[in-house]
């Protein structure tokens, strides 16, 4: 999204009219069978449906916590510079008057679940890249539907506004990584296509940096070589990109720039893993301070594999010791879940097992594998509705959305200060 | 030492004590069994006790042996197990000199060094005397309910297989907060014994009650809830397990005490259906089952990874309900039956579904139920 601002100057030709049929003639979509949707400003125009008044003013859903960064921004704040990522108090410094809401987790996943489900009833070929965009590809679908690429896309743009309030571009192209940059151009709120015969023409003037997997060394790198547009790559011998950035780059990249994406739309590519890990600022071997940054690691796993609404079977966890020397250990849990508090005691008992008593702790790390789908059915307990461990946890993660990360924790990760403070 | 014994009652002996042995022993020590030839650990005069101790659990046999010179060694317990499975039917002379124990048997002739017996703990006596119950029907009540049992030594109170006993009614209850198997019947207790519970590491108490019940002879059960053991004895053999200091989660509360849905099914029928759809279960999916009038229709898998249906014949009370289950929990239930018939009562998809044997008549069989919670199924 950060990279649409540079590519502005030649998108009008490739952009469809908003108007209809009134415009010129449109673009020649024959060929184009890729569909990169992407919502604009998502998490602001969930949280701007409730407040409509606000639409037109700058926006910027982020937590409250004064460490917060900008989990979202709608385009008015974005004329300030207000950019994703970017810390809450440098948002507030740009522009004052923004309105700041908190995040409404439960919100995004409900509406970004609505709208995958509306790609899915056109084509079962759905990639999901996150809440907020996916890759179709509607080149199957075409005749079921008695439809082309780009009035799949308008049928899409219209039933998004209509059923969920909030807008999404469309960047429509023969393969994916056109298709993304496409509806990066079409933002906010339009539908690019790249039409087959004209994609060099698209693509070359373009900066190295559109390119897919080009970041900040890699640009500088190239440059240094004198390349600085895609066309450039590809008018770069091969062996030459190779002394640039490396083997495997070159050939990517130099495939790319002519056009050639080979990755097909895959759908349900889930996740095999979910993690989080911590480096202590002093190595640690006090039982009780490893035991709670386990369960604080175990409590961000649980949450995370909550949002994203899978569970676990595997439980493993990464000790990496004062001297470096690292170990993974693992362990099956007897049903899968997605609740901290038994993370966590398979976490423990791993951790007890595998590492010796007073061992200088650097790192730890939690991780669950075998995720499987909500979908999946899931093996109730006699205690499923007794003391409900996951219905304390699922509130806390409500709790955590609207108030920010430190507003619920389990007693003893709380720190030793707040016990003493306003209480 | 100096003794002569029989050569299978040697063999069988050292293979049932070596057996319970820990397999790494944290100690050389705990890896050996200690032959005490008319000794003071409590055997005959005329007799050779052979027993293994890992202070969780203690086995001790008495074998008849010609004893010229008494005395203890402490060999290691694989060992002497391969070697003496692997002796000719001849009688066997053990002796032991200094640090080197002899086997001799035929013409084959063996030399091992002994372990300190000194370093040896002290074997626990036998508990008090609590009862005696018929080993088979005591080892197969064990396993009916063992099968139930948690295997996460992260939940200890799981993992254990609780005995209550009330007056001569004998109960036993395992549970891995997925299923929960209960099995109760009559016993005759010692005159002195009070009623207790207690809870017994489940897998150790399945392994001993099936190599002590097999003979068929009468078991002995022993307690001692105070030094936390459970003795078990029968055969010229015993055995001690530590307790669990856990607590058992209340259980009673558990049992559901009324059903809107009955049925009746054919026990090998229907797990052996089960079995067959849920070939295309991925690990752990669930089995649906759709209860109607006269038919129960099976079915398992999906448009992923291919699907299966059966349909078989049912007696059936109750609305039309479609419930499901974990393949290998149901036919762990039905499996530990024991009849040829199953009743199976519900009421909600989400609420536990209760298995009991039943007879040919369809009547149930009182003593023994199987309470399996079912899968959620999504939307």
């Amino acid at each position: 999204m950060g990279r649409s601002s540079e590519l502005h100057g030649q998108s009008s030709r490739f952009r469809l009219p908003r108007g209809g049929d009134d415009a010129g003639p449109l673009p020649d979509d024959t060929g184009c069978g890729v569909l990169h949707v992407d919502m604009d400003a998502f998490f602001a125009a969930v949280e701007l449906r409730a407040y409509p008044e606000l639409v037109a003013e700058p926006v910027v859903v982020a937590g409250s916590s004064p460490r917060s960064v900008v989990m979202s921004a709608n385009y008015p704040a974005r004329e300030y510079g207000i950019r994703s990522a970017m810390p809450v108090a440098q948002a507030r410094r740009l522009c004052p008057r923004a309105t700041f809401l908190t995040p409404t987790r439960g919100a995004y996943s409900e509406v970004s679940a609505g709208v995958m489900a509306v790609f899915r009833e056109l084509t079962p070929q759905v990639e999901p890249l996150s809440l907020d965009e996916a890759f179709l590809d509607v080149s199957g679908a075409l005749r079921r539907l008695n439809s082309t690429p780009a009035g799949i896309a308008a049928d899409i743009r219209a039933r998004v506004v209509a059923e969920f309030g909030i807008t999404c571009s469309v960047g429509i192209a023969p393969v994916k990584f056109l298709a993304k940059l496409a509806s990066g151009l079409a933002k906010p709120d339009g539908t690019v296509v790249v039409p087959s015969s004209e994609v060099l023409d698209f693509l070359h003037p373009l900066p190295v940096s559109a390119l897919w997997g080009v970041g900040g060394r890699t640009r500088a790198a190239l440059e240094r070589a004198g390349i600085s547009t895609i066309g450039d790559v590809a008018a770069t011998p091969v062996s030459r990109l190779k002394r640039a950035v490396g083997v495997a780059a070159a050939e990517q990249m130099h495939a790319l720039a002519s056009g050639h994406d080979p990755r097909p739309v895959t759908p349900d590519s889930v996740e095999k893993s979910f993690g989080a890990e911590h480096t202590f600022d002093t190595d640690q071997d006090d039982p009780d301070v490893l035991y709670r940054e386990l369960l604080r690691l175990s409590e961000k796993v649980a949450a995370g594999i909550r949002a994203k609404r899978i569970r676990a079977r595997t439980v493993s966890i990464k000790v990496r010791f004062a001297d470096f020397t690292t170990i993974t250990r693992s362990r099956s849990l007897v049903e899968p879940t997605d609740v901290s508090r038994e993370i966590h005691g398979c976490a423990r008992a791993l951790f007890i097992q595998h590492t010796p008593s007073n061992a200088l702790v650097r790192l730890l790390g939690v991780r669950v594998e075998g995720l499987v789908s909500e979908d999946d059915g899931e093996q109730l307990s006699f205690t499923s509705d007794v003391p409900r461990w996951r219905d304390a946890e699922v509130a806390a993660d409500g709790a955590r959305s609207r108030f920010g990360a430190g507003a619920v924790y389990p007693a003893s990760l709380l720190p030793p200060e707040s016990s003493e403070g306003s209480g | 030492m100096k003794i002569r014994v029989e050569r299978d009652a040697l063999a069988d002996a050292v293979a049932w004590v070596a057996r319970s042995l820990p397999s790494r022993p944290p100690v050389p020590v705990l890896g050996g069994v200690l032959l005490d030839a008319g000794g003071d650990s409590g055997g005959d005069a005329d007799a050779l006790t052979i027993s293994g101790f890992d202070y969780e659990v203690s086995a001790t046999a008495g074998i008849a042996a010609t004893i010229a010179d008494g005395g203890r060694a402490l060999v290691s317990g694989r060992l002497l197990a391969d070697i003496t499975k692997a002796l000719p039917a001849q009688p066997v002379d053990l002796s032991v000199e200094g640090s080197r124990a002899t086997i001799s048997c035929g013409s084959a002739k063996f030399s091992l060094p002994t372990m300190p017996v000194e370093d040896y703990p002290q074997l626990p006596s036998q508990p008090t005397f609590a009862g005696e119950l018929a080993g088979d029907a005591f080892s197969s009540a064990v396993a009916q309910v063992a099968v139930a049992a948690g295997k996460d030594d992260t939940l200890p109170m799981l993992t254990g297989l609780r005995i209550e006993i009330s007056g001569d009614t004998l109960t036993m209850v395992a549970t891995d907060r997925f299923r929960l198997a209960m099995r109760e019947f009559t016993w005759q207790p010692a005159e002195e014994v009070t009623d207790a519970a207690v809870l017994v590491p489940a897998r150790t108490l399945a392994e001993a009650a099936k190599s002590l019940g097999s003979s068929g002879a009468t078991l002995r059960l022993a307690l001692a809830s105070g030094d936390g053991m459970l003795g078990l004895s029968g055969s010229g053999r015993y055995t001690t397990t530590r307790l669990l200091d856990a607590e058992f989660p209340p259980y009673r509360q558990l049992l559901p005490d009324q059903h809107t849905s009955r049925a009746v099914l054919d026990v090998s029928t229907l797990a052996d259906a089960i079995k067959r759809v849920s070939l295309v279960a991925e690990r752990g999916a669930q089995v649906r089952m759709e209860f109607g009038e006269e038919t129960l229709r099976l079915s398992a898998g999906g448009d992923d990874e291919g699907s299966a249906e059966e349909e078989l014949a049912v007696e059936y009370e109750g609305e039309p309900v479609t419930i499901a289950f974990n393949p290998g929990y149901l036919t762990d239930g039905l499996a530990a039956l024991s009849s040829d018939r199953v009743e199976l009562t519900f009421t909600t998809p989400n609420r536990p579904a209760l298995i009991k044997p039943a007879d040919s008549d369809g009547t149930v069989i009182p003593g023994y139920l199987y309470l399996l919670m079912p899968v959620r199924l999504p939307g």
